[in-house]
């Protein structure tokens, strides 16, 4: 009999650190050809169609884009909590109370217009997730709950309650009963970035920003030094004179803020109204992404965008090869999967052990 | 080396044979909200989609996407295949309509039919079905069927579409039992197996004895197996969920629709602006065997249907009464097609507060 064993390895390499992402998405690739082979499709038009065509065309990369936008918004913020080890999973609740408070003044205040409308809806996103993100913060902080429970139940809250504005008090008196608000007037939709092109609209700019400003700060500011130092170890946190009450309350406020800015964007940009649901669940899908990304804003507008081609890559392939649309879900597992998957390897090595040793081992 | 020139210019020719039969061919393509075997109302489509290749064969080619969300998701889907050859595009859901219009603008060239939408365009028809006749024949059952004279209604949106059905099939009912009354429970989701079954439990342990539907899957079907009451397929046969409780069902029949706008849009026949309101004299909908169900009641059913597909009868035809008891038409009057299309109240006897 055999047994497996994971060893702590004393040094991780480096290299392999970096590459791992890559890593697993090759073998994300091999196993997705295996995958197309079991079920009788050509892997390699399958994976073409999959991976290359939603890239062949200007169109569908602003497509590409829109996806992605949300996803990097939303995991760079979580960047910043998972680094100081708050686990805020609740970040699909914060998108959906931006895109609620963001949306307020152009369902409540239809004749508002002007310059300062958009800015103002975004500032309003931005503050609606922060402050829905301030509830788990709080209630860690000052009654040391579990933040990952709080936050994810608080998703389910933020989800009934849009549905319920957009089946009540916001509906489109003139839209025959179905719900959703009335369609943004053109001056609160936010401008796409090439009409001409695709309907690729401002948020990825947004996205790309906030992406470089968490980079900086985490990397070459004392707060990003904070950051870290709370996350890996809370105790030597304390002794440098940094509150972890504080750190909780930075990290869900930057993470809430993000997600919210994210919701504003895809209710204002892509959507263009508030309907009963505004997310494909990309609160979770950007949990991935800021794995993906190895909580590295820079890796997470990479990552964000290969996860945005999953989905992509299904309609393309659901098309050309008429593979099931769940192929995309199989893909995104699977690539968490490989991901994970080489990071334990990489953090440890696998030790057969004969059970005749091992039970010599354990009576020494 | 050879080898390389020769398998390149093999894999061209055969890359340029495709994109020739490609073009001989006219495409269809068709978006589903639900899965393609939702044993319901997208399945009822994608046989539709079935009958097209089957009786215009070598002609044409169809494509499909499934589970597309309503939303921007669905405008990129549309806008997907609007840019991969298809000459005409139906979108099969009520939420498509806002971007079926916006890629129809961008579009001019492809042909879109939307289902059950308000909403045209020079390119862009609606078509829909009167599922009101079929609804109002099963309401007739239901009304000699049901034990305590209530009948529970399984509703998705308060939309005029679904609004009109629950009318419709409550007068169907009263028309043989006066004193009928109708429990609704809302939903609100087209597809969503679970929030089904849990809404036919909820209705059953109310006491009713009989359900019908205006969601997409077959769960409450087989929920009313399971119980042991009777209920109406939606959409689509579902007598193999539920063949001790299927009384009979509303069928979808898309595909003599779909044959004949497919051959317009090919021989340039094809109109954009229009609306098709079809029926069951013109095949749009037909009813499945009536099973399960006396003699007796089964021939009043075959009575009713063959009097609606004369045009003998319409199943809103005075005196009815609002909910609110006011008179909405009067004796032998009948309701011209706006007003049901835009429907926005109850007739009596409807036991729930329409959602405003």
């Amino acid at each position: 009999m055999i047994r497996v064993e994971l060893i702590r390895r004393p040094q991780q390499s480096a290299l392999f650190s970096a590459l791992s992402p890559f890593i697993a998405f090759a073998l994300t690739l091999i196993a997705g050809a295996i995958l197309f082979w079991l079920i009788g499709k050509p892997p390699l038009p399958a994976l073409y169609s999959y991976f290359i065509e939603p890239l062949t065309e200007i169109w569908s990369v602003h497509e590409l884009i829109i996806k992605a936008t949300p996803l990097i918004l939303i995991a760079v913020g979580l960047s910043v909590c998972y680094i100081s080890n708050n686990w805020n999973i609740g970040a699909e609740g914060q998108f959906i109370f931006g895109g609620i408070v963001g949306s307020l003044l152009p369902i409540l205040v239809p004749g508002f217009g002007g310059p300062l409308l958009l800015p103002l809806m975004m500032i309003m996103g931005m503050i609606g997730g922060a402050a829905y993100a301030a509830i788990p913060a709080f209630l860690k902080t000052r009654f040391n709950t579990n933040e990952i429970l709080t936050s994810l139940m608080l998703v389910y809250v933020a989800q009934l309650f849009l549905d319920w504005l957009a089946r009540g008090v916001f509906r489109d008196p003139n839209g025959s009963g179905f719900p959703g608000s009335i369609r943004f007037p053109a001056v609160a939709r936010l401008p796409e970035i090439a009409p001409s092109q695709g309907g690729a609209h401002l948020g990825i700019v947004f996205a790309i920003v906030a992406a470089l400003v968490v980079w900086f700060m985490l990397r070459s500011t004392l707060k990003g030094f904070e950051v870290r130092l709370i996350g890996t170890s809370p105790r030597a946190g304390r002794f440098a004179g940094f509150s972890a009450s504080k750190m909780a309350f930075f990290a869900f406020l930057t993470s809430g803020a993000l997600a919210g800015l994210a919701g504003i964007t895809e209710v204002s940009g892509a959507i263009g109204q508030l309907r009963e649901t505004i997310s494909p669940g990309y609160g979770f899908t950007a949990i991935i992404v800021a794995f993906l990304g190895r909580l590295n804003p820079i890796g997470i507008v990479a990552a964000g965008l290969v996860l945005a081609l999953t989905y992509l890559g299904g309609e393309a392939a659901q098309i050309s090869l008429g593979v099931s649309d769940k192929v995309a879900r199989v893909f995104q597992g699977m690539l968490l999967f490989f991901v994970l998957g080489c990071d334990t390897l990489i953090h440890y090595r696998i030790r057969l052990v004969r059970r005749a040793i091992a039970s010599a081992l354990e009576k020494s | 080396m050879k080898k390389l020139v020769l398998g390149l210019a093999s894999a061209l020719a055969i890359m340029v044979a495709t994109s020739a039969s490609a073009q001989d061919k006219y495409k269809a393509c068709f978006i589903y909200l639900g899965p393609k075997t939702d044993g319901g109302w997208t399945q009822a489509h994608d046989i539709g989609r079935q009958y097209v290749e089957e009786k215009l064969g070598d002609k044409v080619e169809t494509a499909y996407l499934e589970n597309v969300p309503e939303g921007p998701d669905s405008q990129r889907a549309i806008e997907r295949f609007a840019r991969s050859g298809c000459g005409i595009i139906f979108t099969t859901s009520f939420g498509y309509m806002d971007p079926t219009l916006a890629v129809a603008e961008k579009f001019p060239d492809v042909k879109f039919e939307h289902a059950t939408g308000f909403k045209t365009a020079p390119n862009v028809t609606t078509y829909n079905s009167r599922f009101y006749q079929g609804r109002y024949i099963i309401g007739k059952i239901a009304g000699k069927m049901s034990k305590t004279g209530v009948a529970g209604y399984i509703a998705s949106f308060p939309i005029p579409e679904v609004v009109m059905g629950i009318n419709g099939f409550l007068l169907g009912a009263r028309s043989v039992n006066p004193d009928f009354k109708l429990k609704v429970v809302w939903v609100n989701t087209w597809h969503d197996a679970g929030k089904e079954a849990d809404a036919a439990k909820a209705l059953i342990d109310q006491g009713v004895d009989i359900i019908t539907q205006h969601t997409d899957s077959a769960a409450p079907m087989q929920i009313a197996e399971e119980r042991g009451i009777h209920a109406f397929g939606q959409a689509f046969d579902q007598i193999e969920a539920g063949p001790n409780a299927q009384l009979t069902a509303i069928m979808d029949t898309w595909g003599p629709y779909y044959v004949k706008k497919i051959q317009a849009a090919m021989d340039g026949t094809w109109k954009g602006g229009e609306q098709s309101w079809d029926g069951l004299a013109e095949g749009i909908l037909a009813m499945a065997p009536y099973t399960n169900m006396p003699d007796d009641v089964k021939a009043m059913a075959e009575d009713t249907e063959a009097k609606i597909e004369s045009g003998e009868l319409h199943p809103f035809t005075g005196p009815v009464n609002k909910q609110d008891g006011t008179v909405w038409l009067k004796e032998g009057e009948v309701s011209d097609d706006g007003t049901l299309l835009g429907m926005d109240f109850y007739v009596e006897g409807v036991d729930d507060k329409l959602p405003q």
